[in-house]
């Protein structure tokens, strides 16, 4: 056992493995105050919540508090690890401002009210809207971070008891690329590979994913690969000196913007060297004449000239793609958050279809997600799909799912896609949607173009409605706030980017008066007397166990199945991969083995969509195109992005996260070792433009773009020139002196973006905005606030690096009898 | 041969009306930014497609414009027709729905001017000329079946608003 500061050091000691052989145990664990483990009254089984990663971890009571919480050393995701998000983030949940007490407005001003007021006044306007206005007028946005058992419960009271279309989770923010990539290529969601594939890569190639930082125990797995025997080669695509690009062994730094063009390029040197599987193609595929044929102008030179690398570079990574023998890619923000995403992310399941390379061992695809619970929200049909993957544009699906409920299929809205978060937001702008019901997210900080979306959510005639745990800023902006319990205050499930579900167990009260989220939508829907088409509660279940029951029975026959789980099981063998059925109570490790897809016809969630303009494809079309349901290759051509640098704003601005903070940092900015490693936002550039400037380390930078302003502190570091790049996390809750109507300096990235949106998956653009930088003061020596330990490491020296002292000190383990007494 | 000519002359026109009307489309609606974006992407496509006309067009003995009018102008044309349109129109709430299915209609003409030049250039044995109407015929296709894809988007909630 050893101590070390897991700010400084946040992927932990390596545990060295070779190709093919188990991860070794190591188990992280913190607890506060440096008490000690006889001193836990009892150990409560959950898993992590603040990155999609899905770490196994038990959380420590003591006195009917939480104290801390240890890695599980048998679970398959992390054997043991925590990371720093892990170790420290579970704090915020003691924070004094949780709030407690439901809030509603009177006289402009949010007071404290009872449940009854609270819920009275939500279900009493929603009954009003349905009168005069009808379903259409009512609007849900919710998460990635609450449980299946609740989104399912909000789907069933959405689409089949409202009867509304427009429903979407803040998932459409970071993984509805994901959803669309993988329904595009196998006409259903759902993730091909697995972890264990990093234990079997002999290539890891990672596109627009910066693993270290976004996923931090999955990166020590990375990391434990190359420091043993036979380590995998690492190719990374990323506009920024990333730690994955620091491992990597080739380095494409493209033009924001260009994915689209550099994947071609890669598939077109792929073909030109006959490093493809002809026979897979063949037989489990259609389409790649169309893509040959797409790619065949996309040679490396002329990419290179588009994206603004070196065309041997591209050259490279193509071979090291091709000689590979167990490929394993994994996508995320980089190209999700970008033009052209889900066109950019399909080409990387083309690389693995025209490859062969695909379920089997160390031959898969992650198509990653950013949330804890994500996959749960898009699986439920909490966002912009029907629960179970099922069809939108199939009216047996529909029926089927009326059938599950109990309704008239007429019930459920199917006549278009269901409404994505963007297209909600303009109903609300245009005075459509009347009644907007958000859970668990902060669009008034994380949407793109602040100054507009505070302009909807604070219009007088929407009725908002905010279910958080904290006064966040959109809950300021609410005619409603309902208080909610958190992670390890309710119990539910959740289910990880890799298809592991996990149980989290209540393991103390929620504080004052807060209600688990489930609870508070059951509530919602009792008093709005949803029945289904028998007179009987169209919602019957009251617990979290219930709803999981009845998931199950929605699931079944579904790609997701998860009828072959259940509370006592998943308390007994840990996280368990779906689809898990009679057929496999073990669950399954890799989807798509053997090239058997998801896509027949009459099978698959969805027929696909035009890549470039987003119009769906008729039915008619699919299955003249994939008759036999194999795979679909599907090709598409560079566009350049809309917003192009200019003479008035020369740079690119792209915007992103950093390791210690998650999201608008509701809870990493509460727990003090995460808040302190990063404790303000910063802009980072190149040394050459810096220098060409002018400028220094810890100047103060105005960044300005068409839309806004943002005041910070410069780092220099090694992004690409040309671009800068800001975090998104800071908002005004927390601000020095509050927001710019207080008076204060403007720091929320979203200030800038834009408001656009890849056409076919619908996710907001923030990583292409055109901007202008001024300095406003020098720093005086005075370092940029960013960390060093990550993509934002200085590339001079000079600054201190990133330490989180005594208060980080965290305890690891990599004995084996340990890990094998857990 | 010489209604070859014609047809090619009437369809580098029509194409580059069709370009005006998506122009016109994406400006109406800047703040339903999906039509305002992939509807300027769209005029693209059907500019490109006149600029190849005009040059197919030598070979036939016609001198087109290859280049289309900038934004800016087409912008002056087709906002005094749009005003004048809204003008007569009862009901502004469904001008989007007006605008999208005279959209659809002016792609749908289109897609059937290229597939007479397709036939024709079949029969005639004009293998440069069907090269082109086959590159160009599912751009328009695409361009068809967007308007129709927002127009299915765009009208529940409209129809349903009281």
């Amino acid at each position: 056992m050893s101590s070390r500061d897991r700010i400084a050091e946040p992927w932990g000691p390596r545990t060295p493995y070779g190709a093919g052989e188990p991860w070794p145990v190591r188990v992280d664990s913190y607890l506060e105050g440096g008490a000690a483990e006889s001193e836990v009254d009892r150990w409560v089984r959950s898993a992590s919540v603040l990155h999609s990663n899905g770490d196994g971890l038990d959380i420590a009571v003591r006195d009917g508090r939480i104290v801390g919480v240890r890695g599980r050393a048998t679970d398959r995701v992390n054997r043991g690890r925590l990371g720093p998000k892990d170790l420290f983030g579970w704090q915020a949940n003691h924070s004094a401002d949780r709030l407690t007490r439901p809030l509603i407005r009177r006289g402009g001003r949010l007071v404290e009210t009872d449940w009854d007021t609270a819920m009275e006044a939500v279900a009493g306007r929603t009954r009003e809207l349905l009168r005069d206005r009808g379903p259409s007028s009512i609007g849900f946005y919710t998460s990635g971070q609450l449980f299946l058992e609740e989104y399912y419960t909000l789907a069933v009271l959405g689409r089949g008891g409202i009867g509304t279309n427009h429903m979407d989770g803040n998932t459409r923010l970071c993984t509805a690329t994901a959803a669309a990539a993988l329904k595009e290529t196998f006409a259903c969601d759902g993730q091909p590979g697995s972890y264990t594939d990093v234990d079997h890569a002999d290539v890891i190639a990672l596109y627009g994913h910066n693993m270290a930082e976004t996923q931090s125990v999955l990166w020590s797995r990375v990391l434990d690969r190359l420091a043993g025997p036979s380590p995998p080669r690492l190719v990374c695509v990323d506009p920024r000196r990333t730690p994955v690009a620091a491992a990597a062994d080739v380095h494409l730094a493209p033009r924001p913007g260009t994915n689209l063009m550099l994947m071609n390029a890669l598939l077109h040197e792929l073909i030109a060297a006959d490093r493809i599987d002809r026979a897979y193609i063949d037989e489990h595929t259609v389409g790649f004449g169309e893509l040959a044929e797409r790619v065949a102008d996309c040679g490396p030179e002329t990419a290179a000239g588009v994206c603004e690398v070196p065309a041997d570079r591209i050259r490279e990574a193509a071979r090291l793609i091709g000689d590979a023998e167990r490929l394993l890619s994994t996508v995320l923000q980089g190209f999700y958050q970008s033009h052209q995403a889900t066109a950019a992310a399909v080409q990387v399941n083309n690389v693995h279809l025209i490859r062969g390379m695909l379920g089997a061992p160390g031959r898969g695809i992650l198509q990653m997600n950013g949330q804890p619970t994500a996959q749960n929200t898009r699986e439920c049909g909490a966002d912009g799909d029907l629960p179970g993957f099922r069809n939108w544009a199939n009216g047996d699906h529909v029926a089927d799912l009326a059938r599950v409920w109990n309704v008239d299929p007429m019930r459920i809205p199917h006549y278009s896609a269901p409404t994505h978060l963007m297209k909600i937001m303009r109903y609300a702008e245009e005075g459509s949607v009347r009644l907007l019901y958000v859970s668990g997210t902060n669009p008034a900080v994380s949407l793109p173009e602040l100054a507009r979306v505070r302009d909807i959510l604070t219009q007088e005639r929407l009725f908002l409605v905010v279910q958080d745990i904290f006064p966040s800023e959109t809950a300021l902006l609410a005619d409603v706030v309902l208080p909610a319990a958190t992670w390890g205050e309710k119990t539910g499930t959740f289910t990880n980017t890799d298809r592991t579900v996990h149980l989290s167990e209540r393991a103390v009260d929620p504080p004052g008066r807060a209600r688990p989220d489930l609870d508070i939508f059951l509530d919602y829907a009792r008093r709005l007397d949803l029945r289904d088409q028998d007179g009987w509660p169209l919602i019957k279940w009251d617990d979290p166990e219930g709803a999981f029951e009845a998931w199950k029975e929605c699931s079944a026959g579904r790609p997701c199945d998860y009828t072959g789980l259940s509370y006592a099981r998943l308390r007994e063998q840990g996280g368990t991969q779906w689809p898990c059925d009679h057929e496999h109570p073990d669950g399954t490790e890799r989807l798509y083995t053997g090239g058997r897809f998801w896509s027949r016809p009459q099978d698959c969630e969805s027929y696909g969509r035009d890549l470039v303009t987003g119009a769906p494809l008729e039915p008619d079309e699919y299955r003249s195109m994939n008759p036999d349901g194999k795979a679909v290759i599907k090709a598409a051509a560079y566009s350049p992005p809309h917003q192009a640098p200019d003479a008035e704003f020369p740079f690119t601005l792209t915007t992103g996260r950093t390791l210690y903070h998650f999201h608008t940092r509701t809870k990493t900015g509460r727990a003090p070792q995460l808040q302190d490693a990063a404790p303000e936002v910063w802009v980072e550039m190149a040394a050459a433009d810096a220098d060409r400037e002018g400028w220094s380390e810890g100047d103060l930078l105005r960044v300005t773009t068409p839309r806004g302003r943002v005041e910070a502190r410069l780092r220099i570091s090694g992004i690409r020139p040309g671009v800068v790049f800001l975090p998104f996390h800071y908002g005004y809750w927390d601000a020095p002196s509050g927001d710019a109507s207080a008076g204060g300096r403007e720091r929320a990235a979203n200030e800038l973006t834009v408001t656009e949106w890849d056409p076919a998956s619908k996710q907001p653009l923030y990583k292409t905005a055109a901007a202008r930088l001024e300095r406003v003061a020098t720093g005086g020596g005075r370092p940029s606030p960013a960390p060093t330990t990550t993509a934002s490491e200085p590339v001079a020296g000079g600054v201190p690096g990133t330490r989180g002292g005594g208060a980080a000190m965290a305890d690891d383990d990599a004995t084996d009898a340990r890990g094998g007494a857990r | 041969m010489k209604r070859v000519a014609t047809a090619i002359e009437e369809l580098h026109r029509a194409e580059n009306e069709l370009a005006e009307e998506f122009i016109a489309v994406s400006d109406r609606y800047r703040a339903d930014h999906e039509l305002f974006y992939v509807g300027r992407d769209l005029a693209r496509w059907s500019q490109r497609h006149a600029r190849d006309l005009a040059e197919t067009g030598r070979d036939h003995g016609l001198r087109l414009d290859p280049e289309p009018p900038d934004d800016d102008t087409i912008l002056t044309a087709v906002g005094q027709r749009a005003a004048e349109s809204l003008g007569r129109l009862g009901d502004p709430g469904m001008l989007v729905l007006w605008d999208l299915r005279r959209l659809h209609r002016a792609a749908a003409g289109v897609s059937l001017d290229w597939e007479v030049i397709a036939q024709a250039a079949q029969a005639l044995g004009d293998r440069d000329l069907l090269a082109l109407a086959e590159r160009c015929r599912p751009d328009t296709l695409r361009q068809l079946r967007w308007a129709d894809a927002q127009l299915k988007v765009n009208a529940p909630q409209i129809m349903t608003e009281r």
